[in-house]
């Protein structure tokens, strides 16, 4: 790790308490050479109107998803995505965004994707930066672009497959969209558009526990107490489990999946983002209506998918 | 297509693609305010569901033979790319003729040059916008 990694009592009672930082300590270590601060939006002009001084603009549909087939850039243009914002192999990435980093996790997940080991995001987002009278820019700042390495995508050990998913019942699920969804009274959020899906539900078994419940008030990370209360006392995870959740397309879904693999310290989790885009439309995957869980059917091992 | 739309068309069509993001926002800093009568009486706005973030508009269509068309938009300045894509049918078909406003294409959004640059699934949302628009004046010239 190039940049030393923030001390401060929150962040240390988390399982990996250096992939957050906190606004002050962004606040210090901004212009570092070893550092390059992102900012991953819902909407794509949000950063043009007022950004953390010398941010980057990262945004997860132009520059993460590929542009034909429904599936993340290659390692050829992540290398490309990454050495224009003077992102080398072990540059310090600090990732912050709108909607308690919702889209910022997602950016961070597809980073990690590449293996790319110093990835942090910043507790409390593009909110708790603004909200604390700290300073935005329009400026766009000069970047020395430089090499990243190609290196192949890695999806094994934190992305999910449909056909993973399929066989991954009798283990734990988290549905991390709002009740409405969960139930199948709803496709998409309340408010938001309709995004073209046939069956309305959840994958059975799997619990629901939306994934705004992760974040306080002021958008940061709940406490690691907190945390634990939600997804082990009420969501029945427990040490050891092997864990997938998902959302629509897998954006929400990732900063559940941060939550779970660096703050609580759970090892094998990994982020289904097919979601419930390819969940709800796929023909004869089951389904459960309602707001229980269900139960999981047999496995399919071997039937089913990639 | 109504000439204060076509005009706007054209200016994002002899842009390079990073300076049409610009215009957009520029677009999205001009989005006028709500005025009194419907700031202070959410109920009166309906929701475009289909944009990303809260979309708010309102129509209002004056008196026959003409019946101009009035429009009022709210959205919030965290959303500038659904404050620009308001700001852009707000200036392309504000004060215009009811008639006009239905003969507009549904594709003008696609027109924009815009899809790659924005997303295709962004742009929904404000064929979304445009679709809603059309509606609520056909509902309020129908009677």
């Amino acid at each position: 790790m190039p940049a030393p990694a923030e001390q401060n009592e929150k962040f240390a009672a988390y399982a990996q308490p250096w992939r957050l930082v906190s606004t002050e300590w962004l606040a210090d270590h901004l212009g570092s050479s070893d550092l390059v601060v992102l900012e991953s939006d819902e909407d794509i002009l949000l950063y043009e109107t007022g950004h953390i001084p010398g941010a980057l603009k990262i945004d997860w549909h132009t520059d993460l998803n590929d542009p034909v087939t429904r599936d993340y850039i290659d390692g050829e243009t992540f290398a490309a995505v990454a050495g224009s914002r003077g992102i080398g192999r072990d540059t310090t990435v600090v990732i912050y965004g709108d909607k308690s980093n919702w889209w910022a996790a997602y950016a961070l997940w597809v980073f990690t994707l590449f293996g790319h080991e110093d990835v942090r995001l910043l507790d409390g987002g593009r909110d708790k930066w603004i909200a604390e009278g700290r300073p935005l820019t329009t400026e766009k700042p000069a970047v020395t672009p430089v090499e990243y390495p190609v290196v192949e995508r890695d999806d094994a050990s934190i992305r999910a497959y449909i056909g993973d998913v399929l066989n991954h019942f009798g283990n734990p699920l988290i549905d991390v969209r709002s009740p409405e969804e969960y139930s199948g009274e709803r496709t998409t959020m309340p408010a938001y558009p309709e995004e073209g899906t046939l069956r309305g539900g959840h994958i059975p078994s799997a619990v629901s526990v939306p994934w705004g419940r992760a974040a306080a008030e002021d958008g940061t990370f709940r406490t690691r107490a907190e945390l634990e209360k939600i997804y082990k006392e009420e969501a029945g995870l427990s040490d050891g489990d092997n864990v997938v959740a998902y959302c629509r397309i897998g954006e929400r879904s990732s900063h559940t999946w941060f939550v779970l693999k660096y703050l609580l310290g759970f090892e094998n989790v990994r982020n289904y983002d097919g979601s419930w885009t390819e969940w709800g439309n796929a023909v004869r995957v089951p389904i459960v209506k309602g707001s229980e869980p269900g139960t999981a059917p047999a496995t399919r091992r071997g039937k089913h998918g990639a | 297509m109504p000439a204060q739309l076509a005009e706007i068309v054209n200016d994002f069509q002899s842009m390079e693609e990073s300076e049409r993001l610009e215009l957009l926002l520029d677009f999205a800093r001009s989005l006028p305010e709500l005025p009194g009568h419907l700031a202070d009486r959410p109920e009166l706005l309906e929701q475009v569901v289909e944009c990303q973030s809260p979309l708010f508009l309102s129509v209002e269509v004056g008196q026959a033979p003409e019946q101009p068309v009035q429009l009022y938009f709210s959205a919030p300045p965290e959303a500038p790319t659904t404050r620009g894509f308001a700001s852009v049918l707000h200036e392309g078909l504000n004060g215009l003729p009811a008639a006009e406003i239905l003969a507009v294409p549904d594709d003008v959004t696609d027109q924009l040059g815009l899809t790659r640059a924005i997303s295709p699934l962004r742009m929904r949302g404000m064929a979304a916008m445009l679709g809603r628009i059309k509606r609520l004046v056909r509902e309020a010239t129908a009677a």
